[in-house]
């Protein structure tokens, strides 16, 4: 059953936000990947045609700032073709990618199709996690991709995702960053939902992790000054107040996965009892404004107890609902990451866990790798 | 203290920042990589005469002739000294 937008919550402003998640296909198999662990089971990806269309009617209602994303876009070879097209209509567009495919020719086009902006990950392109510093062929690879962004005048904007196999290296990340000639630097400690979620018990740092790898990064930023911003994202499983998740659900973000169906947050495919729509039905305006599973968060009404009262629910909307849904099985509970969450123990409790894990032994179960075979995929 | 503009400079929009009209919101904004900045009318007047082109001097004699007032010069000058330290503007000569 759909519920009427909470009579407090204004009319939505426009999606100001769209991130286009072109394909789960990907080259690599990274265990802190947030993608469905079932994408193999996912139905056909959109044609050309029908992504240009979702760029119309959202830019029509407002959309502004676009993320290109994935899987690994640049498997889409017409993702010049998407990004020409977006150009013309004004939007800003963003290319989110791992530069697995990122060849001087490609980005010669994307540059001439009007791409603004890229974003660089590093993430492990072998199964030896705890090589991953030393391989070679990802160093090399980065450093190309790297030297093309710089020659072709993009800031060179890098982003790693961090967890307790790779948070003790966060110097020499840094120094390989800087060696890249990094401008701005993401330390974006993973988030654990889709792969994630399933490794969690392998992922997450201890404290002791956590604190060295914030003392590591403040000393260097001391010494790089400007030359090099970095952002340093804490895990919010170390939080006692959960994140202002999407700046809250149907207010500025809108999604589109590889098949068309359209999610207020990358991860909401998971939540249940929701029928997301698809754009190969919906209209983007009809997705936006009418439909119960955009509506369904949007405002206060949703809320339980300690949010519905609380004096900073304007603040983070009660964190973030797929959180809430993974750890306490119902998606309109506090996100437990909230120290007045009767579910925080789930929290601390598994950060207990982690560290009583990494003080025994460091491999208790085997990871998970990204992966066609175990997302479901038939063969 | 802040630092005297030099009224020939010729402010233009910062790199990676992108000056444009919102139709279905009425207002000019600033794009840049995965951020937005509404701007207010005066905030737009100014920027969008950042065309590399007009000078310091030009974007006020402009404003004040637009706006049919005078002495508007701190102000603008005020304003575009706050651009530069956001990097939505940056000088030529």
């Amino acid at each position: 059953m759909s519920e009427p937008v909470a009579a407090d919550s204004p009319t939505p402003g426009p999606p100001l936000w769209l991130l286009l998640e072109l394909t789960y296909r990907c080259p690599l198999h990274c265990v802190f990947c947030y993608n469905p662990t079932d994408f193999g089971s996912v139905g056909r990806e959109l044609e050309t045609g029908e992504w240009l269309r979702v760029l119309e009617e959202a830019r029509a209602l407002g959309s502004v700032q676009l993320g290109l994303s994935g899987g690994e876009p640049l498997v889409r070879d017409d993702l010049e073709t998407i990004v020409a097209a977006a150009r013309r209509l004004g939007f800003y567009s963003n290319l989110i990618t791992s530069g697995v495919g990122l060849t001087e020719p490609r980005l010669e086009a994307l540059k001439e199709a009007g791409l603004d902006h890229i974003q660089l990950s590093f993430q492990d392109s072998t199964r030896r996690m705890n090589d991953f510093l030393s391989s070679t062929r990802t160093f090399e690879l980065k450093s190309r991709v790297a030297e093309l962004i710089r020659k072709y005048r993009y800031p060179m904007v890098l982003n790693v995702v961090l967890h307790r196999l790779n948070i003790d290296h966060v110097g020499d990340i840094l120094e390989m960053a800087e060696r890249m000639g990094a401008e701005y630097v993401e330390l974006a400690n993973t988030q654990y939902y889709g792969w994630a979620w399933r490794n969690r018990g392998q992922l997450l740092p201890s404290r002791d992790q956590l604190r060295r790898a914030e003392e590591v990064t403040a000393r260097f930023r001391e010494r790089v000054g400007s030359r090099m911003r970095i952002f340093f994202v804490v895990p919010d499983y170390f939080e006692t107040r959960p994140k202002p998740c999407m700046n809250g659900l149907g207010r500025i973000f809108l999604g589109i996965a590889p098949d068309g169906i359209a999610l207020p947050c990358q991860a909401a495919r998971m939540l249940p009892g929701l029928t997301f729509p698809s754009v190969r039905e919906t209209s983007i305006r009809s997705i936006w404004y009418d439909s119960p599973a955009f509506n369904r968060y949007r405002g206060e009404a949703w809320m339980k107890e300690p949010c519905r009262s609380c004096p900073e629910r304007g603040r983070d909307f009660g964190g973030c609902r797929c959180q809430a849904y993974l750890l306490t099985g119902d998606a309109a509970n506090a996100d437990p990451v909230c120290d007045l969450s009767p579910h925080h123990h789930l929290v601390t409790g598994a950060v207990n866990r982690a560290e009583q894990d990494i003080a025994a032994t460091p491999r208790a179960q085997p990871l998970v790798f990204r992966d066609h075979r175990e997302s479901g995929a038939r063969e | 203290m802040m630092a005297d503009i030099d009224s020939a400079a010729r402010p233009t929009i910062g790199g990676g920042f992108r000056l444009q009209w919102e139709p279905a919101q009425g207002t000019h904004v600033l794009l840049y990589p995965e951020g937005i900045v509404r701007l207010s009318r005066s905030a737009a007047a100014i920027l969008t005469r950042c065309d590399g082109q007009r000078t310091v001097a030009n974007i006020v004699a402009d404003i004040e002739r637009a706006y049919s007032a005078s002495g508007l010069s701190s102000d603008v000058c005020a304003f575009i000294q706050l651009a530069l330290e956001h990097n939505w503007v940056e000088l030529g000569s």
